[in-house]
């Protein structure tokens, strides 16, 4: 007998079963769109994709009245930088950290505790302190970012660290490696495959600390702009807007999806895909 | 099998409309936020002064608590609440721009001092001047700064500003980089209290421009006007405890004070920089003047000027605004923001 997890779709039947959730999805959105409208021709909640696409193109490629700016451009370079840095710190925190603490006992005795309180603070509940500690300016939302993301990683590459095999490092050792050779040349290669996953995976909620930091106290962003319009129900923007960041989101994971499978392709010899 | 999957999901679909009522509607739910000028709503409620007309009615109403203000707009102008506490400026922006007919039935006060600017550097609106000002962008805080520079003869082009959450506006002046604020009460008190600091204009320099108002749908109180009655009842028998200066009035107050967060002295305070219109008398000659007329034109020629109409918006008239003796403001065939002085005049002459 066949098992169902035998059965696998063709490419074609693949991009079919892709595509269906998303065409029902949208055509519930657009009866939706269309019972609103009936009843009131002004209706804000469910835009039309008509509208949407009217108000993305204005604000993709007009400047802004009072800036002289794109908006969305200049949103999305704000954010964008403000994503990078958190996010790029964060990464450069968790890997050092993550690995001390993997391989040295002396960090992970004193360190793996402290990581593993702070990484259950919600950040969100502190925030005044990081307004008085880093001001409302840039620092603080790339700060929140750090916060959010960063202990996330650190556990993750020091748990990865700990699992592996003790035979290695004694192997490492008996051929005569220091703890930093051992980092290099065992540790780090093994580590950094696992790094680029737990990146990825934390691209979703850097961004939801983005637009957290965002809302709270900004001149431009998209969680800035969202919050902005979302004081005048303003759909036809706030749509387009999540659209478009899920896009970002989903460009960067393929991207470094495809990154990590070709700086390491040992890792993946043994998936099934 | 496609016509079945069609209908389910056109029946998923109305989940999101509103529903369309056949009979005249009998239950209606008003939302209301924390703000001193609403807080009668929540103690009529508490205090059975709410039961007590829905039922001299026959009808029933429901008084909720939405935490976030502007979410209980956007649930209002969405379909999910009958009615909602909110500024002119508000429902202007809102569920008017947004189609949705939207009539003031009560004008409960304007306010008097509520809104204001305080920095820490600057002495006067003029200092301002290239300094960064933080505020609730396009929000009536953001409509009291415009009209602050415009006395001092500058315009918001000058000055950066800088959204900030109104949650988040107490901590946020404690921050060092943060110099100048925009706000309103109960968070402009904290805001003033702080040292050194210097108050620069509030709104009892405008007065009668900020206005709060309980609005209702327009289409739901023609279905049924006994939804209006009762709140203008209740609002002035509610408004005569609010008033009263003896122990009654003080333990009211004390337990609107409680429920927003502050004590009787502290929401005393507040009241002191409110207008109430205690009388429904005053409210509608407030509603009836040429005034609110003319702030109206002030808060719609801002609104139209930050985009605040929408997208089709194309000159300040496209929202019709309504007064009483059918005076409109703007275009006269596309009115979806009303000021009905017709339930309060019935509760000024003892009509209910």
């Amino acid at each position: 007998m066949r098992r169902a997890m035998n059965i696998r779709p063709n490419p074609g039947g693949r991009l079919l079963l892709a595509i269906i959730p998303f065409v029902l999805l949208a055509l519930v959105y657009v009866l939706g769109s269309a019972e609103r409208r009936a009843v009131n021709p002004n209706d804000k909640l469910l835009p039309p994709f008509s509208e949407m696409a009217t108000t993305a193109t204005r604000m993709a490629t007009e400047p802004d009245k009072r800036t002289g700016e794109i908006t969305m451009v200049a949103d999305t370079a704000a954010s964008l930088q403000r994503l990078a840095l958190g996010l790029g710190l964060a990464t450069l925190i968790g890997l050092s950290l993550g690995v001390a603490i993997g391989i040295l006992p002396v960090a992970d005795a004193s360190g793996g505790p402290l990581v593993g309180v702070l990484s259950m603070i919600p950040p969100m509940a502190i925030l005044p302190i990081l307004f008085i500690v880093f001001g409302l300016g840039e620092v603080s939302k790339v700060v929140l970012i750090v916060i959010g993301v960063a202990p996330c990683i650190v556990r993750d590459i020091a748990m990865t660290v700990q699992a592996i095999p003790v035979e290695q490092l004694v192997k490492a050792q008996t051929l005569g490696a220091s703890t930093w050779q051992t980092v290099l040349r065992v540790v780090l290669p093994q580590a950094l495959p696992r790094l680029i996953e737990v990146v990825r995976l934390q691209i979703g909620p850097a961004f939801l600390f983005l637009i957290a930091a965002e809302a709270i106290a900004a001149d431009s962003g998209l969680g800035y702009r969202i919050f902005l319009v979302r004081r005048y129900l303003a759909m036809d923007v706030i749509l387009p807007y999540v659209a478009w960041i899920t896009l970002l989101a989903f460009v960067m994971d393929w991207a470094l999806a495809k990154l990590s499978r070709s700086a390491f392709p040992w890792a993946y010899a043994g998936e099934r895909r | 099998m496609l016509r079945r999957l069609i209908a389910a999901l056109a029946l998923s679909a109305t989940v999101f409309a509103p529903s369309a009522e056949a009979a005249p509607k009998k239950s209606f739910e008003i939302a209301w936020t924390i703000y001193v000028g609403w807080m009668p709503w929540p103690y009529a409620a508490d205090s059975g002064i709410v039961k007590k007309w829905a039922d001299k009615y026959g009808i029933d109403i429901k008084v909720t608590q939405i935490n976030d203000y502007v979410e209980s707009i956007n649930q209002y102008t969405a379909g999910k609440f009958d009615g909602v506490t909110l500024t002119n400026m508000d429902a202007l922006t809102i569920p008017a721009a947004g189609g949705v007919d939207t009539t003031a039935v009560i004008v409960g006060d304007f306010s008097n001092g509520n809104d204001g600017i305080v920095s820490k550097t600057a002495k006067s609106v003029a200092d301002l001047k290239g300094e960064s000002i933080n505020l609730v962008e396009l929000s009536v805080s953001h409509y009291l700064l415009a009209r602050a520079l415009e006395g001092a003869g500058l315009s918001e082009k000058d000055v950066k500003v800088v959204n900030t959450s109104d949650a988040d506006m107490v901590a946020a002046f404690k921050a060092p980089d943060v110099k100048t604020v925009v706000t309103w009460n109960p968070l402009l008190a904290e805001v003033k209290a702080e040292p050194n600091v210097t108050p620069l204009f509030d709104s009892a320099k405008i007065p009668g421009e900020i206005i709060d108002v309980l609005a209702v749908n327009t289409e739901t109180l023609k279905d049924n006007p006994d939804f209006g009655k009762a709140l203008a009842g209740i609002w002035y028998e509610t408004l005569a405890l609010v008033t009263d200066p003896g122990e009654k009035g003080k333990e009211a107050r004390a337990a609107m004070g409680k429920q927003s967060g502050t004590d009787l002295a502290g929401f005393d305070s507040q009241l002191e920089a409110t207008k109430l219109f205690a009388k429904p008398a005053d409210a509608v000659s407030f509603t009836e003047s040429a005034e609110i007329v003319k702030t109206m034109d002030l808060v719609r020629t801002f609104s139209f000027d930050h985009g605040l109409l929408g997208e089709g918006a194309k000159s300040k008239d496209a929202v019709g605004i309504g007064f009483a003796g059918g005076k409109t403001l703007g275009d006269a065939g596309n009115v979806k923001l009303r000021f009905d002085p017709t339930f309060m005049k019935m509760a000024a002459d003892g009509k209910l």
